[in-house]
């Protein structure tokens, strides 16, 4: 909602507060004000000027040479280009030392051999904003009406000394989409009254109901309409100062007919349509709901078809208005028409959203209805326009109104305890104060000691319980009033569960390793949405969740794995030259059976990361190392082993991993997740180098997290060392023989290494060299050299009998 | 003897003083003190001394070998000395050369402003509560006052899987799901983090996916003042002492009444200045008292409890703390982005 100032004016006395300081009071009680328009840059030294006489220019077809009246002893001759210039003319003349918006100096000037003393001015230069410029003199100078005087200054004519307000409204004040409603609320603000539009109406002997009958067939979507007949107008542009309050508020003037209607609905928020009469081809109007398939052409000119959602005003046959949104070309008011049947009705706001809705159109009518209009300003704004009618086109209006009406105007009944609203705001506002904002906000109401039984005005919609009036109160008394307090009563030991713990102490783990924390979207798209989703997940064949109404392919399903959008966070980095990355990401994944979503998806946490280029580089000692599936293996080991949980490694083949270099993630026999390196066709269709991966459901590591450390005695015993190392086949898995040397030598052996991997010389091809450190102990006692050699010789022959693997000396 | 003595000490002592290495040192102690040395061959002769002087010239002999066995001693610590420093000096290196490094990672700037409040409202005794993303119609809206038909459902699109399953627009039904889990006599105190989602074209204003971290607070006769209270102790723990607040009426369904709150620019000092819009103030979140219909839909008699919510976004905070313009930074993941806050 834009204000004007000069119009607000004429309702509230605003006099000696600059613009400036008016914004940060209403900003501060009500309503956000998001910024001060100035209509136009201060210009000096324009005036009305009289076009006496209009020639053409002897050297120039395009430019008319002017001798104009500016009320100065000698007339000016001024070159003017724009085509609508003619003699007789009132124009705004920038005199020579006159500047205009944008610095722009006027000075005396040669235009093709003749002299020009000045400039004849279009509403744009004097920095009025063109797309509010009437069309009519858009294209070349404005011209004013007759009755101005020559020589007075044009800016307060223009109201380019005007200051406009934006106003960001939120939805529960529509009441301030008016100036009515702006002017109560600064009224309350300023604790100054409100000075209502003048309401009378003088109409004719004839009565409108010998010309008009209204029927409503549904009270429900339309509680209210009245119907006002005004004969023999004439139409024209609206009185000037119409027209500037109408751009300044930011709609753009056509003639007095429509002028009128959208200055009353600036006015009193009270949409009016106007119809041609003589159009209509009945002398009834029926508003019903329209039929399947019916038809209307909007004042757009696009054809609409409707549906029984839609309400209609029609003639009793054919619709002529979609009702609250926008009229029918077949009845639209044009320069012809001389006989205007206007429109003031209420319809119900539910009923005109669906038509906007549905239709995709919005209008500063259906934005009203839409929000709430004030019932008791229905049947006046009607009144009001008819009048302005009257006074500017010229009209003589029937009386005075035939409605429909069967609309509730009662004030809504609030009680305020005024004892309460201190207990609930922390303040000591007295009974006396309280009835003082209760008359400021032009309220009324009864009172007995702290009871207030109030009568809330029709205009304000938004109040109807106890804590609305709160809020009125509040804002009234100001929050800069309220005190600052801490609650008292009960208290309770804040914290995190163990789970948020456990998700803090997991980042810390991987942050200290090196990895970055990133975070990535959620959102999708049909190409990666199935790739690289952990097996444990695909076991259990989950559908993607698809939005139903996405903003881009790029977003459209909800992820079932976080790596497809961490890996583009990668290569978003090696197109920028940033190739050394080590990222890891903590989020949900959304998981159901579901084709069609009945419920919500388990929102499953996974812990996911991705590291591709160096890991290491310290370049003048030559050492560099780069990812490689141990240095993964090791992030992931390194993580469970500080959360105390085993977990297992597997070979496994998983799609777009690299088949030989891949490893599901164990806990317990049940896969959680799985490492290892992209596949080389992935790595490329992504624009990525030789990548690595880790991706784990961090449910399940939470569900096996213990706070509790697993705490065993620091032996007393000295414990004993052994190396062995086995030649195998190539195939065979070290890991695996680590496992059976375990089983074998429990309990005594408490820890097996593996320290060396060595193929090539010496070896016969395809062997390969493995050797494990064994660590000996026994928490008990001292242990004999015989007893771990016999524990020794025994792994030796199990592993020998089972991988066929002898030892190498 | 007595003189001999004193002559071989002196003399010792010189040779001593002389020494330049350790091996002359050594037979210089080999010369006066060892086996066939001179102080030893000066002792032979005592037995020619009478009774009476034996004791005197041997005490002088013991006196003499302890001033040169010290000597030699105190000399070997310095030639040591000296060697070590040697070595020393011939293992210095550059140290202006670069280090190792070691591996350094960080948190998401996100995760630190959302631990930044999270910790500092632990510390007013809130509990972190979280829920789910893909939320029910009842919960993103209906349940927070905003029935099917409401006009201010406009106010944020919504990306819908059906009609009754939506991406969460705002952390709130975290508030109507904890008061719900609750029994009614409970209070509830608690701060609540998370991603939402509205359905925007994503610029350098505007993002698909967001965070937000909502707080409530409902009990037995929970003030406005309060809220005042613990906002402006939030604000002045997160932007600094000095920074003031104010409220401002706004309007959210689920609160009444509504408030925004500002606080002071940083960069002005409340004079205006570019970066406020020269207002003097910033808009950091919204908040309100908690409405009655949220209450009492969750099982809280509004008659007897009262509450405050407030919602904010830590995209916002950190744009403004760090002056980063483009919010789609904390979704590309660049590293030159995010390693800049591994400190913060």
């Amino acid at each position: 909602m834009l204000v004007s100032l000069n119009w607000l004016k004429n309702y509230v006395d605003i006099d000696g507060i600059s613009p400036e300081v008016l914004a940060e009071k209403i900003t501060k009680t009500g309503i956000e004000v998001d910024g001060i328009e100035y209509i136009a840059e201060k210009s000096s030294n324009v005036v009305v000027g009289y076009v006496e006489s209009c020639e053409k220019h002897p050297n120039a077809d395009k430019l008319n040479l002017c001798q104009v009246d500016v009320g100065d002893e000698e007339n000016l001759q001024i070159i003017c280009g724009a085509p609508n210039v003619a003699q007789g003319q009132k124009v705004a003349v920038a005199k020579p030392g006159a500047v205009l918006p944008g610095n722009f100096k006027i000075k005396k000037v040669k235009l093709r051999g003749v002299e020009s003393n000045g400039m004849i001015c279009s509403l744009q230069e004097l920095g009025i904003d063109e797309k509010y410029v009437p069309k009519d003199v858009a294209e070349g100078i404005f011209v004013f009406p007759n009755d101005v005087i020559v020589g007075e200054s044009v800016e307060p004519l223009l109201n380019l000394n005007d200051a406009v307000l934006e106003f960001d409204l939120t939805p529960n004040r529509a009441d301030c989409l008016s100036m009515l409603g702006v002017a109560y609320e600064v009224a309350a603000i300023l604790n100054q009254p409100v000075k209502l539009p003048d309401e009378s109406l003088e109409t004719s002997e004839d009565s409108v109901r010998n010309h008009v009958e209204v029927e409503v067939e549904d009270p429900e979507l339309n509680p209210y309409y009245g119907a006002f007949l005004i004969k023999n107008i004439e139409v024209k542009p609206a009185p000037l100062w119409m027209r500037n309050y109408l751009m300044a508020a930011g709609i753009r003037p056509i003639n007095n007919v429509v002028d009128i209607t959208n200055y009353v609905l600036l006015e009193y928020g009270q949409p009016l349509h106007a119809f041609d009469y003589d159009r209509l081809n009945s002398n009834k109007i029926v508003v019903r709901q329209a039929k399947n398939g019916e038809k209307i052409i909007t004042l757009d000119e696009v054809e609409r078809s409707l549906t029984e959602e839609n309400l209609v005003i029609t003639n009793g046959q054919d619709p002529i208005a979609l009702a609250g949104v926008m009229g029918g070309a077949n009845s639209e008011v044009t320069d012809q028409t001389t006989n205007v049947l206007l429109e003031a009705a209420f319809f119900n706001p539910s009923s005109i959203r669906r038509t906007v809705k549905q239709t995709g159109l919005r209008s500063e009518a259906s934005t009203r209805y839409e929000k709430g209009i004030d019932p008791n300003r229905v049947k006046r704004a009607g009144i009001r326009a008819a009048q302005l009618l009257h006074q500017y086109a010229g009209g003589s209006v029937l009386d005075e109104v035939v409605e429909f009406d069967a609309l509730d105007r009662d004030e809504k009944v609030v009680s305020m305890d005024a004892d309460e609203i201190n207990k609930r705001l922390g303040t000591e506002i007295t009974n006396e104060e309280m009835g003082k904002i209760l008359n400021r906000l032009g309220f009324n109401f009864d009172q007995n000691k702290s009871d207030f039984t109030i009568y809330v005005p029709t205009r304000r919609g938004d109040i109807t319980i106890f804590e609305d009036m709160l809020e009125e109160v509040a804002r009234i008394y100001g929050y800069d009033n309220l005190p600052f307090t801490l609650p008292q009563g009960t208290s309770q030991a804040g914290g995190l569960s163990d789970e948020q713990r456990l998700k803090r102490e997991v980042k810390g783990f991987l942050q200290g390793t090196g990895l970055m924390e990133t975070t990535t979207y959620s959102l999708t798209n049909e190409k990666l949405i199935r790739t690289l989703v952990s097996p444990e997940v695909k076991e259990m064949e989950p559908q993607p969740v698809e939005l139903a109404m996405p903003m881009s392919e790029d977003h459209k399903y909800l992820r079932l794995s976080i790596l497809p959008e961490l890996l583009q966070s990668v290569a978003y980095n090696r197109a920028r030259n940033q190739s050394d990355v080590a990222y890891y990401e903590i989020g949900s994944v959304f998981l159901t059976k579901e084709k069609e979503l009945t419920t919500q998806p388990n929102e499953q946490l996974r812990l996911a990361g991705a590291l591709t280029g160096k890991w290491l580089e310290h370049p003048w000692q030559q050492e560099v190392k780069p990812v490689d599936f141990y240095v993964i293996k090791g992030i992931v080991e390194g993580l469970f082993d500080q959360l105390q949980m085993p977990v297992d490694f597997d070979q496994a083949i998983i799609p777009d991993m690299h088949p030989g270099r891949c490893a599901t993630i164990s806990m317990d026999g049940e896969v959680i997740g799985f490492l290892g390196q992209l596949h080389p066709t992935l790595e490329k269709e992504m624009s990525l180098k030789e990548t690595y991966v880790f991706d784990i459901n961090m449910e399940a590591v939470i569900g096996a997290y213990s706070n509790v450390p697993n705490y065993s005695q620091i032996p007393k015993y000295p414990s004993i060392s052994r190396d062995v190392a086995f030649i195998m086949d190539d195939n065979v898995k070290a890991g695996d023989v680590k496992e059976i040397i375990e089983s074998t030598g429990t309990p005594l052996v408490k820890q097996v290494q593996i320290f060396d991997l060595y193929k090539g010389d010496n070896l016969p091809e395809g062997k390969k060299s493995v050797a494990y450190n064994l660590l000996y102990q026994d928490p008990e006692k001292t242990l004999k050299d015989d007893e771990v050699e016999e524990s020794f010789q025994k792994i030796i022959q199990t592993v020998n009998d089972i991988f066929d693997a002898y030892v190498r000396f | 003897m007595k003189e001999e003595l004193q002559l071989l000490e002196k003399e010792a002592i010189e040779k001593i003083e002389q020494a330049t290495d350790m091996k002359e040192l050594q037979s210089i102690k080999v010369a006066y003190l060892g086996k066939k040395g001179s102080l030893t061959s000066v002792l032979r002769g005592m037995g020619k001394l009478s009774k009476e002087e034996r004791p005197v010239i041997g005490e002088l002999a013991n006196k003499v070998r302890e001033t040169i066995t010290n000597a030699i001693e105190q000399k070997n610590e310095g030639l040591e000395q000296a060697v070590l420093e040697e070595k020393l000096q011939k293992e210095a290196i550059d140290v202006t050369l670069p280090g190792r490094p070691v591996p350094t990672g960080g948190p998401h700037l996100l995760t630190k402003i959302v631990e930044e409040i999270e910790d500092l409202f632990i510390g007013m005794g809130f509990e972190v509560r979280e829920g789910p993303e893909v939320e029910t119609d009842y919960f993103n809206f209906e349940a927070l006052n905003l029935p099917k038909d409401h006009p201010a459902r406009d106010m944020q699109d919504t990306f819908y899987i059906t009609n009754e399953l939506l991406l969460r627009t705002h952390t709130s039904p975290v508030q109507a799901r904890t008061m719900k889990a609750y029994d009614d006599s409970k209070s509830v105190k608690m701060i609540c983090p998370g991603k939402v989602y509205r359905r925007d074209t994503d610029d350098a204003t505007h993002s698909h996916q967001f965070t937000q971290i909502e707080g409530l607070f409902v009990d037995k006769d929970v003030k406005m003042s309060d809220l005042k209270g613990i906002l402006d102790t939030f604000a002045k723990k997160l932007f600094g002492e000095d920074r003031q607040i104010r409220l401002r009426p706004s309007f959210f369904p689920f609160t009444e009444p509504s408030v925004e709150m500002d606080i002071s620019c940083k960069v002005c000092n409340g004079d205006g200045c570019s970066v406020c819009k020269g207002s003097g103030w910033i808009e950091i979140l919204g908040a309100g008292m908690v409405h009655p219909n949220v209450l009492s839909m969750a099982g809280y008699d509004p008659k007897v409890y009262s509450g405050f919510a407030f919602g904010m976004g830590p995209e916002r905070i950190a744009m403004l703390k760090y002056g980063i313009k483009d919010i789609r930074q904390f979704y590309t993941n660049d590293v030159r982005f995010l390693k800049q806050f591994h400190n913060a």
